[in-house]
């Protein structure tokens, strides 16, 4: 079957997605082995290591802040949003990769997402966890956020305001860590059975068996199952789109020259698929080398992980382009000033250029097939990506919040060591929680692996035996 | 679908048959529908299609509960904010409508998302009988491969066409590796 009878297929042929050679026990036998041994590689010990360290730095800074108040951060009038909306985007978005892998790909029929799709599935739960920090301690007194931000009946009587994009966010958010959970579980399921049967220890058998509720891979409950797995990752399909959209109404909602731009919407989501890939590559080359993981996470994999990042980043470029075009069209003196000051002269010169240099010029060596396989240069790239999309949060928030329509209101925005230690901690939380996840669950979802195995698929009674030899051949 | 109910009637739970190739499964289980049996299951570590429809299930309950959810979520979420901005407290925000139904539909979108997944989720667990703390299967001996490398096919002494020794001969008629007799 070719590529024009079938667009979802790979132009590329067939590539396969696991090394050839496995069988059903090979590969679990290898993927639980991960988990179930007594021998965790000394790198897992240095990186839990690090990030236990920042994760001390967050406990403590968030303490400090309880204690002291949000005065401790840099935040000012009039920069009354900075480092804590920057890095709640910056995770957000960076959660986005895992349900684009692990729903819209499935939906595209894509099977290399297979070998990724758990992992990015844990790094948008913990995505979603560290972003969920900054605003939730933003409000300096998070125990009363409940009745600020969900709709409480309090004995004040007070509901929140439904027409105020932070709102839509609360629901959006939530609803998005909500859903995620649950894919991720539904997905776990399976392979917690394959656990349990495969635990030495009385007291792990126990464990992953309560956690896989008695699973027995029932043809029922597959066919149950299939049908729950597909439709929910058809309703994340909508919902992870919606997210980022709502995260950009906070900005395209207000009438600050710098965030009301119709382009918002649509140039967030692919910023955030750009920086979700980029950190799903950060995250996957490491992982691939620590656990001898080259069977399932194939060069052909991180290839393609590498052309997502090419074109989403190409198509925030574009928002770039339009973020311009549209201040100077609108023929709005302040839309013109604030571009002005944004990319030449502003208060931050420094941003706009660095935030070019990281999203737009270094990830163009990904055209180039020579370093999209070499996995140095491409480490570099998405290291350059996951600064750069930070960066990008910055010149949206801090350059139009600084210096907007009055000179005499202009103020300098600088963090200080308590934001750059939150900071720092929500990366040693993501650190440590992916390095304990790695460690007690399958990072590879192992019956979704086993169903790529050729023979998983066996000839339906009801079709032909040539059509059946085509069908065989398409998958 | 009830495992539990016929344990007291029967003296053990059923035969079961392994096999070696999803190929061999989805053949039985053709094969054990055809010759009429109906409490019947098979057991594989991953999906394998057309497995459940050869042994007659023809159930399609999961989709209509999902649906009912989002409709419920669509209620619950938009009928939150009319009730509360038009009808507990109305309050005038910047002169704007106090039924502004185009600020409500990102609320009303996520809320009827999230009762659809719950709907997915705990429909698919409640219809599967999951969590269940007990099943007979997990007394063959080699049935922890069935979560691995195996293929598993029961039928139940429950089931009307059941004979002792009868239906031992037909599964083993049906190439397995072994059929072993599975307790309470």
């Amino acid at each position: 079957m070719d590529v024009t009878t079938n667009p979802t297929q790979d132009p590329l042929g067939a590539v396969p997605v696991i090394n050839p050679g496995h069988s059903y026990k090979s590969l679990t036998d290898k993927l639980t082995g991960i988990v179930l041994t007594k021998n965790t590689p000394t790198a897992w010990f240095a990186f839990m290591g690090v990030g236990f360290m920042l994760v001390m730095g967050l406990m403590m800074a968030l303490t400090y802040l309880l204690a002291k108040g949000i005065g401790i951060w840099g935040n000012n009038i009039p920069v009354g949003w900075a480092f804590d909306i920057i890095n709640f985007v910056w995770w957000i978005g960076i959660g986005h990769a895992g349900t684009l892998i692990s729903a819209i790909l499935l939906l595209f029929k894509q099977d290399w997402r297979t070998s990724i799709n758990r992992f990015a599935e844990a790094m948008t739960l913990f995505a979603v966890a560290c972003a969920a920090i900054f605003p939730v301690f933003h409000t300096g007194r998070p125990w009363l956020a409940i009745y600020w931000l969900f709709p409480y009946p309090n004995v004040m009587g007070l509901w929140p305001n439904f027409k105020s994009p932070l709102i839509w966010d609360v629901f959006a958010v939530s609803t998005y860590a909500t859903v995620s959970a649950l894919f991720w579980y539904v997905g776990l399921i399976p392979d917690l059975a394959t656990f349990r049967d495969t635990a030495e220890k009385p007291w792990l058998k126990r464990l992953y068996g309560v956690l896989a509720m008695g699973w027995r891979g029932s043809a029922r409950h597959w066919y149950r199952y299939e049908t729950a797995y597909l439709i929910l990752a058809g309703l994340s399909t909508p919902l992870v789109l919606s997210v980022h959209t709502v995260v950009s109404f906070d900005f395209a909602v207000s009438v600050l020259p710098g965030w009301h731009a119709t382009i918002f919407p649509p140039y967030f989501v692919a910023g955030a698929i750009y920086a979700g890939f980029a950190m799903v590559l950060t995250l996957a080359i490491p992982l691939r080398a620590i656990y001898g993981l080259h069977d399932f996470i194939t060069m052909h994999h991180l290839e393609n992980m590498a052309k997502v990042t090419l074109i989403t980043g190409l198509i925030v470029v574009y928002g770039y382009g339009c973020e311009l075009f549209f201040g100077w069209y609108s023929g709005s003196l302040y839309e013109r000033e604030m571009l002005r000051l944004r990319v030449l002269d502003g208060f931050y010169p420094w941003a706009y250029p660095s935030l070019l240099l990281c999203n737009f010029l270094v990830p163009q060596l990904l055209w180039i097939k020579k370093f999209r396989r070499n996995l140095a240069v491409l480490f570099t790239v998405v290291m350059f990506v996951n600064v750069g999309m930070w960066l990008e949060r910055f010149v949206i928030i801090v350059t139009s919040l600084s210096q907007d329509f009055i000179p005499s209101s202009w103020a300098m925005y600088y963090p200080t060591r308590w934001d750059f230690i939150t900071l720092l901690g929500t990366i040693g939380l993501f650190i440590t929680l992916m390095f304990l996840f790695v460690r007690v669950l399958p990072m590879i979802s192992i019956f979704e692996m086993r169903t790529l195995l050729p023979e998983a698929h066996p000839k339906q009674k009801a079709i032909g035996a040539a059509e059946a030899a085509e069908e065989g051949r398409a998958h | 679908m009830s495992a539990h109910s016929p344990a007291e009637t029967t003296p053990y739970y059923g035969l079961m048959a392994e096999f070696d190739s999803t190929q061999a499964l989805l053949d039985a289980a053709h094969k054990v529908r055809e010759a009429g049996y109906t409490r019947t299951d098979a057991y594989s570590p991953m999906p394998i299609h057309g497995v459940a429809e050869a042994l007659g299930m023809k159930e399609r309950k999961v989709a209509p509960i999902i649906l009912m959810g989002g409709i419920t979520g669509m209620i619950i979420g938009y009928g939150l904010q009319y009730w509360t901005t038009v009808v507990d407290f109305p309050m005038n925000i910047g002169g704007r409508p106090l039924h502004a139904w185009v600020s409500f539909i990102p609320p009303t979108f996520e809320v009827t998302i999230l009762l659809s997944a719950f709907a997915a989720v705990f429909g698919m667990l409640i219809l599967n009988g999951l969590p269940q703390p007990y099943h007979p299967v997990f007394n063959a001996k080699r049935f922890s491969l069935a979560s691995k490398s195996s293929f598993f096919l029961a039928i139940e002494s429950a089931d009307p066409r059941f004979d002792a020794e009868k239906t031992k001969a037909f599964l083993e008629s049906l190439n397995p590796r072994e059929v072993v007799h599975v307790e309470h």
